[in-house]
């Protein structure tokens, strides 16, 4: 029995949440609570697996493990291929993690259209654990694509007024990247007759040809994580989309760019990578400065923190195109923190907004005197955003100036200006939001509720766990990313 | 160098731990139960916490004094690859000697603040802080590696941000706590790429291995920006600029006076006696790493002359009594400053040690004055003050006794520890000690004036602040005026550690440091009569700002309004504080913000960007209706089209091959 799941334990993570899709769907859409629960439990059990994956990963080993390879379309040599290594393993958690908050926070505040919401979600992550596993590029491709379907209706109908316009702008940003990827597959494809990953990244190519494969897949990513300057679709994305939606964007879907240059620019056209990363830190070091900047002015709470992910992922950028071993690692560390931090941020504007179905910063003010415990919450979630010495964001933050600095030093001096810029726009969000004297608007505010507060309680944890012992963390990547970058050198 | 054989201890210690443990608990504990089940009894946690924190320094203070050290980590902080630093301790007599204040001080203050305090609705919340403060503190203190001092030293800025905008409501201090840790971002801005280059350079944070690496880059330059700099002098400045911030060193100085936006224990805790003092900690803790590099060293020496003598000037111009106590702060943090810059890094040492007892006095007796007048608008102004010797005999005594103390006068704590600065600086191997020395002596004048500026003018003459008061004003009660006496016998006993020996003393905390810190670096053979001279002059210096106070303020008060008439510019000019809060206001807020708003935001995002996005949308939009022209549904053209289409495909082929 114990065989059984542990040899198909990825395919087991990835299509478990089918068994609730197939409950909800043959549910009447009145039942709205037990199809809530129905997709809570099934999110449960599958974060649940998802830890016993982790329990069962072998540090020390290089290379794939929990390999699954099936044939699936014979004829194009396709196969149905997943595993996960150091690089990848940890987003698994973090995909279901971020949808069981998802689940939680969307409790009450999901009125319309419930079976079809939970659906949406679920269908999600199914698409997001999908995308981590795979190594068949055609498998990546569907489910990275897949994400979309779902991502573009839970902005499109439960989304904010002008959110037809913000989901199409998601959709049609994102796709057009997604474009250029294909290209470069099937280009792949008729080359070397293969969609295996790990015979692919064996190859090598003229370089001409190498850059503009790299040059395709980076276009994808980029938009996906974004880096300036097509971040455009990421604030109004953000701003329209409903809570979850938020969350989502920002605890996995953006870290999928991340991942993909990890997982696959960097290893596949290791010249053209070390070519163009000049180009690329440049790029983090703009979107470090130039996001933080606009977050500086901006009134709109959901704005201002979608901005501040542009920012934040420039560290992340920063660290993946320094090519240094602690910077990799303080990079991929950084999109888990960035993972939870910024959705524990759009959760907790999620929060007030349900109850004054307000945004603007100035709406609010005093916040703190109506409601305290969600203040000392907020502000954990403000200080990890900051990078202070304790929370998540400091080790990852710290480990990528620390290795970028080894590699290039101007790019560190310029980036963490980044680090001033964001203190001085998170402090002074909290000090117009819950300081200073009370807003008659929100003087009678109903204190958290015990969903909300489970949603925010959990990525506390995190956040001070990382924090304070970030080596087990870091400690799934070693073997890996050792192995990523001598490959790469 | 070592002339003492000590003993070292790797093994993990429980009483070293528990000394920062203890608080942290205490505060975590009332933080999460204080509002429901503590309430006014939240003190007790915090205080009997602090009380064993501070049996358990004295109890490792005399073990490093029998010549132990510790240095062991609790565990692994972060590890990747050749990056590895643990969370751990160092007790050696630098540190043996911070916490033994420390935890003594913040105890002290913890008591006081019961009655300080008292009837705050967010009683329980200022305790939780102050003690995750100490805790914080302690860590920075005791860190062995540079990583988990930054940990210390941005735990201590946040519990500060925290306890400056404690009265939340207020925009002012809001605003002030804003400030406050901005500004100490710059510095730390600093500070981190400090480390980083210490890392790059030296391949550790440990501060052991550090300093045995230190020769290898003795003598190494590297190009930054076309210049050859050298490398000790890069890392001691990038890490000095983290030291301006959290010390409040010009030109990074303009958070701590409105820092006083908290309420006064904080202001004596953390704004005088500790956390500001981290930044000379640090520098006297990497002193190997400063003195390889003459240039920092000056540096240092010069930031430190340029901020006490800058914040002197200011002092005696403001009329808020917290105020005043903050620029002397400033000032007499620019003294240890300038004492590390000649080398006196011992004689810096002991007067950080000394000024936390009489500035934490300063401050808290100033708070007895304050508790007693907080009916009024401002219970900070000295002019609703005056003849308050009568009323608050104790506040009086303790007070005057502070003052003396900073104002140098023999037998006080103050005295041997300024006295030990300027005699260094004067006979510093560095050529610029002589300068030093000069500027600390007219500072020291001016130091004395405006400490007894406050005092003549808030315990003489007649109370003017009737209509603030209930009855009669009133001695602070019993919780409030202990502690004061208890830090004012440490601002007269904690000089006795110093004792010159010229003076028949022992010099113990010389002896002490000497392991730790070196000999101070002065030339030979100094002769004891200059050091009597110098001693007299000193003296001279403190009794001529009193007599100048005295003068002004009680035996002729006219000649307060006629000097500030008759000097108007510069009268306004140090009233601004050199107008240096209106000078970063138009040359780095309102710009950033104009930048933002009006090239980055409209400019470029809205309009280049989005114009590009939007744009393009459109493109695609006008040439599918351009080309539904095409679409005419009727046959004979579409067989028209395809027949075009088949002959440049044709002749394509054709070309090409």
């Amino acid at each position: 029995m114990e065989s059984l799941l542990l040899n198909n334990l990825l395919s087991w993570i990835i299509w478990f949440p089918l068994i609730g899709i197939l409950i909800i769907l043959f549910t009447d859409k009145k039942h709205e609570s037990f199809i809530k629960w129905v997709s809570l439990i099934t999110i449960i059990i599958d974060s649940i697996l998802s830890i016993y994956l982790l329990v069962n990963f072998d540090f020390s080993k290089v290379g794939f493990q929990f390999v699954e390879k099936k044939r699936w379309i014979e004829f194009i040599n396709s196969y149905y291929f997943l595993g996960v290594d150091g690089v990848s393993i940890l987003f698994i958690p973090l995909s279901t993690l971020t949808t069981l908050l998802c689940i939680l926070i969307s409790w009450d505040s999901i009125k319309e259209l419930v079976k079809e919401f939970y659906l949406a979600l679920l269908f999600t992550n199914i698409a997001m654990v999908g995308t981590f596993c795979a190594l068949d590029l055609v498998i990546f491709y569907l489910f990275w694509e897949a994400i979309l379907i779902p991502m573009y209706l839970i902005i499109g109908i439960w989304g904010g007024p002008r959110r037809i316009y913000s989901a199409i702008k998601f959709f049609l940003y994102t796709f057009f990247g997604s474009v250029f990827m294909l290209i470069g597959i099937i280009y792949l494809y008729i080359k070397f007759g293969t969609f295996d990953y790990t015979i692919l990244i064996n190859q090598k190519y003229p370089f001409l040809v190498e850059s503009l494969l790299f040059l395709g897949f980076a276009i994808a990513f980029a938009i996906k994580v974004p880096m300036w300057p097509v971040h455009t679709w990421l604030p109004d994305a953000h701003t329209e989309a409903p809570t979850a939606g938020s969350v989502i964007l920002a605890g996995i879907l953006i870290k999928l760019g991340g991942y993909g240059f990890i997982r696959f620019a960097l290893p596949m056209f290791p010249q053209a990578a070390l070519y163009f990363s000049k180009l690329f830190l440049v790029l983090s070091v703009i979107a470090i400065i130039y996001a933080g900047l606009v977050c500086l002015v901006e009134d709109d709470l959901k704005r201002l923190i979608a901005y501040s992910s542009v920012s934040h992922m420039g560290f992340v950028t920063l660290g993946i195109f320094s090519f240094n071993p602690i910077a990799m690692k303080g990079a991929i560390l950084q999109m888990i923190n960035h993972g939870i931090v910024t959705g524990a941020l759009f959760m907790c504007v999620g929060i007030v907004y349900d109850r004054t179905h307000s945004r603007s910063i100035s709406y609010y003010g005093g916040l703190a005197t109506s409601m305290p415990v969600y203040a000392a919450l907020f502000m954990v979630f403000t200080l990890a955003s900051i990078g202070l010495p304790g929370t998540n964001g400091f080790i990852g933050e710290f480990l990528i100036l620390l290795g970028t600095f080894l590699s290039n030093k101007t790019m560190v001096v310029f980036g963490a200006t980044g680090v001033i810029i964001g203190a001085a726009y998170m402090l002074w969000l909290y000090q117009r939001v819950f300081f200073q004297e009370l807003n008659p608007n929100i003087a009678k505010m109903p204190p958290l509720k015990i969903n909300e507060l489970t949603a925010l309680i959990l990525p506390t944890i995190l956040v001070f766990w990382i924090g304070l012992y970030p080596n087990l963390f870091l400690n799934f990547m070693t073997t890996s990313v050792q192995n990523l970058l001598m490959n790469l050198k | 160098m070592v002339e003492k054989q000590f003993e070292l201890i790797t093994n993990f210690d429980i009483y070293v731990f528990l000394i920062p443990f203890l608080p942290l608990l205490a505060s975590i504990i009332t933080l999460i139960f204080g509002k429901k089940y503590f309430r006014d009894k939240a003190h007790l946690l915090p205080i009997i916490a602090l009380f064993f924190s501070f049996l358990l320094s004295i109890k490792v203070l005399i073990e490093v004094i029998n010549g132990k050290i510790y240095h062991f980590d609790i565990y692994t902080w972060m590890f990747a690859y050749n990056l590895k630093v643990g969370l751990g301790f160092l007790v050696d007599p630098l540190s043996a000697a911070m916490i033994t204040m420390v935890t003594c001080v913040s105890f002290l203050i913890h008591v006081y603040s019961v009655g300080y305090m008292g009837g705050d609705p967010g009683y329980y919340r200022f305790f939780a802080y102050i003690s995750l403060f100490v805790f914080f503190m302690l860590m920075l203190v005791l860190s062995n590696n540079l990583a988990q001092l930054y940990l210390g030293w941005e735990g201590v800025g946040l519990c500060s941000y925290f306890l400056i905008g404690f009265w939340y409501q207020k925009g002012s201090a809001s605003d002030a706590a804003k400030k406050a840790f901005i500004v100490n971002r710059i510095g730390d801005f600093g500070f981190a790429l400090g480390i980083f280059s210490a890392f790059y350079f030296l391949g550790t944070l440990y501060y052991n291995e550090i300093f045995s690496k230190l020769p290898e880059i003795a003598d190494k330059y590297i190009e930054v920006l076309g210049y050859e700099v050298h490398v000790p002098f890069l890392i001691a400045f990038l890490l000095f600029c983290g030291a301006m911030g959290k010390s409040a060193q010009f030109p990074l100085h303009v958070w701590l006076p409105d820092a006083m936006e908290g309420p006064t224990p904080v202001s004596a805790l953390i704004h005088a006696a500790t956390m500001v003092t981290a930044g000379v900690f640090m520098v006297c803790r990497l002193h190997p790493l400063f003195e390889l590099s003459d240039a920092m060293m000056f540096i240092v020496a010069f930031i430190g002359a340029i901020t006490c003598f800058m914040s002197a000037s200011i002092a005696p111009t403001q009329f808020d009594i917290k105020r005043v106590i903050a620029y002397s702060t400033l000032s007499q943090l620019g003294y240890m400053f300038m004492a590390c810059g000649v080398g006196a890094f011992i004689a810096g040492m002991f007067h950080l040690l000394t000024h936390a007892y009489f500035k934490a006095l300063l401050f808290l007796g100033a708070g007895s004055i304050i508790h007693l007048l907080h009916h009024a608008p401002d219970p900070n102004d000295i002019r609703i003050m005056g003849g308050l010797k009568k009323y608050m005999p104790i506040t009086f005594w303790t007070l005057l006794i502070a003052s003396l103390s900073i104002s140098g006068i023999p037998g006080f704590a103050g005295f041997f520890s300024k006295d030990e600065i300027l005699a260094q600086a004067f006979f510093s191997k560095y050529p610029w000690g002589k300068f030093i020395w000069l500027l600390g002596l007219i500072v020291a004048s001016m130091t004395a004036f405006y400490s007894f500026r406050i005092i003549f003018r808030a315990f003489f003459g007649e109370f003017k602040g009737w209509e603030y008061v209930h009855g009669e004003p009133h001695e602070s009660p019993r919780v409030m005026t202990i502690p004061l006496i208890f830090l004012a016998i440490g601002s007269i006993v904690a000089g006795w550690i110093g004792i010159p020996e010229v003076l028949g003393g022992k010099n113990h905390i010389e002896k002490f440091l000497v392991p730790v810190l070196g000999h101070p670096r002065i030339i030979h053979e100094v002769s004891h009569s200059a050091e009597y001279l110098l001693m007299f002059l000193s003296v001279l210096a403190g009794l001529f700002g009193i007599f100048l106070a005295w003068l002004i303020y009680i035996k002729k008060p006219e000649l307060e309004t006629l000097l500030s008439k008759n000097v108007r510019a510069l009268y306004t000019f140090l009233y601004r504080k050199w107008y240096f809060d209106e000078l970063y206001h138009y040359i780095i807020v309102r710009p950033t913000i104009w930048i933002s708003r009006k090239v980055v935001v409209a400019i470029t995002d809205n309009t280049i960007i989005e114009g590009i996005v939007n744009g393009s949308a459109r493109l695609v939009n006008i040439t599918g209706t351009g080309l539904r022209i095409l679409h005419t549904g009727i046959v004979n053209h579409y067989s028209t089209f395809i027949l075009i289409g088949i002959l440049v495909y044709l002749l394509v082929y054709l070309y090409l091959k």
